[in-house]
């Protein structure tokens, strides 16, 4: 609890210094006044509309799309050497480009809906989860991968009972990644495309020059990447029970 | 692995994109072919599109990276340092680190408007945390017993901070930098292509808006370009500086 404290003492600093005259409200409205605008967003339904589709429509899908076929490309490029062959040199220029840049491509592509918004969070959240799988992958002891061998595991069984379990934290660390990046990338590819959704909502806001709409955006998806954040701290404390990690 | 072999992939990618774009596999609107985007480079190049709308996200984005770690740097070092600030700055960063800086787009433009004020401050406040959260561990992790031989040797607080705690968290806060520089380009790019009157995100949405595709791709593969070079710079850069360690 004690945690607790900073941050009442900064949205206690945000009203005293809101209120205080120093700014005009509209630089920076209270944060009563914001709090009093996302209940009125919430009751008329309309932040419902917005986090859903941000959330469900966008984040979720383009992140579980990403972590299947970054998991899948993960082993495909430790396993086999034709796909380390062709993937190892796209993996090493994709990761440090900025992906962003290529939104209206993107779009040019798959049109203003959800298919591009989509596209544009798999691009950016791949590959983390690629990069983590492989290095994962690498990091498995040989005596674990032999032993198996020798009780005559073929090829699936051991990538799916030994080396997915052992590398496991790290495809974690991997995923753990890329929510937050996906949740990034709704955000932005909202921003640009207009619509609906949570960053859309706080750009509209930010054109009529409704600064408490803005600061309610930011407060609003501060709270959906935190809530992000911790549920999938949780989920790997869930799924990695049996690690030395979980139980220290 | 010879490098023509290792790079062989891209290559084959590059051709695959001409001919689809040649033999009419996808419409050339769609997706124009690369002969005739390297064509629109040239003349964007020419006409000085690309360097004037280049060096005003240059300025944004180190502007604003500069400033970020800096700032970052001193608040991370100063919590490893100060249990008491540590106990107030702490968890204000685990608050903030997670928040989609994104976010802070339009709040930014609300404060400073739509010129270099806004972007370099964007930049600032996204990429302060990993260099923060770099350096704090780094510091944090610094060796007791080195610690304390300076100290013995009658080596003050500062000498001690600056000849022993800051070398050894050197590696992490680098590292955290590296993170800072990725993001720098993303913040750049997204806040560019949303609102902007200048910079190379603003040449690529003012293109595609235009219907100047193959100038559009030109673009986007000369930022995605730069986005690479400079990581893999600042990584030569990195080694280099780490070069003292075993």
């Amino acid at each position: 609890m004690a945690r607790l404290i900073p941050i009442l003492l900064v949205a206690a600093a945000w009203e005293a210094f809101a209120r205080s005259g120093a700014v005009t409200p509209f630089m920076l409205p209270p944060l009563s006044a914001v709090i009093e605008r996302i209940w009125s967003d919430a009751a008329s339904g309309e932040l419902w509309v917005n986090a859903k589709l941000t959330l469900l429509y966008r984040t979720l899908p383009g992140f579980l799309i990403a972590a299947v076929a970054g998991v899948a490309a993960g082993f495909a490029i430790a396993r086999n050497a034709l796909a380390r062959w062709f993937l190892d040199p796209i993996v090493s220029i994709g990761f440090p480009m900025p992906k962003i840049a290529f939104l209206p491509v993107i779009v040019l592509w798959l049109g203003f809906f959800e298919a591009s918004k989509i596209a544009m969070i798999v691009l950016d959240a791949i590959f983390p989860v690629i990069t983590a799988t492989v290095a994962g992958i690498a990091a498995v002891e040989r005596e674990l991968i032999w032993s198996a061998r020798n009780m005559g595991a073929r090829e699936g069984e051991l990538m799916r009972q030994v080396m997915l379990p052992a590398a496991l934290p790290q495809i974690m660390t991997g995923l753990q990644v890329a929510l937050p990046l996906s949740l990034i990338v709704a955000v932005v590819a909202e921003m640009a495309m207009g619509g609906y959704g949570l960053g859309a909502a706080m750009l509209a806001a930010s054109r009529f020059a409704d600064s408490r709409g803005v600061f309610a955006g930011i407060v609003e998806i501060a709270i959906v990447g935190l809530v992000l954040v911790k549920g999938m701290a949780l989920l790997r404390r869930q799924l990695l029970l049996w690690h030395p990690e979980t139980q220290a | 692995m010879t490098p023509v072999l290792r790079y062989l992939p891209l290559l084959i990618l590059a051709l695959a994109w001409e001919a689809a774009a040649r033999l009419g596999l996808v419409s050339s609107l769609a997706l124009p072919p690369l002969s005739r985007v390297a064509v629109a480079w040239l003349d964007l190049a020419r006409d000085g599109e690309l360097t004037t709308n280049g060096l005003a996200s240059l300025y944004r984005a180190s502007a604003g990276l500069a400033l970020a770690i800096v700032i970052g740097a001193a608040l991370g070092v100063g919590m490893a340092w100060w249990k008491h600030f540590d106990a107030l700055v702490g968890p204000l960063v685990e608050l903030f680190y997670p928040m989609p800086k994104s976010a802070l787009i339009p709040v930014t433009v609300l404060w400073l408007g739509l010129g270099d004020g806004s972007k370099i401050l964007l930049i600032f406040l996204g990429c302060m945390l990993p260099v923060t959260l770099g350096a704090f561990n780094g510091a944090r992790g610094a060796d007791r017993m080195l610690i304390w031989s300076a100290r013995s040797m009658g080596a003050g607080p500062l000498r001690v901070l600056r000849d022993v705690v800051l070398p050894g968290a050197l590696p992490e806060l680098l590292n955290g930098i590296r993170t800072a520089l990725a993001l720098a380009f993303v913040l750049l790019v997204s806040s560019e292509l949303i609102v902007a009157q200048q910079g190379l995100g603003y040449l690529i949405g003012y293109l595609g808006s235009t219907g100047t595709y193959d100038g559009m791709f030109a673009v986007v593969l000369t930022v995605a370009a730069a986005g690479f070079l400079a990581d893999r710079a600042y990584q030569a850069l990195m080694n280099r500086a780490l070069q003292w360690r075993d």
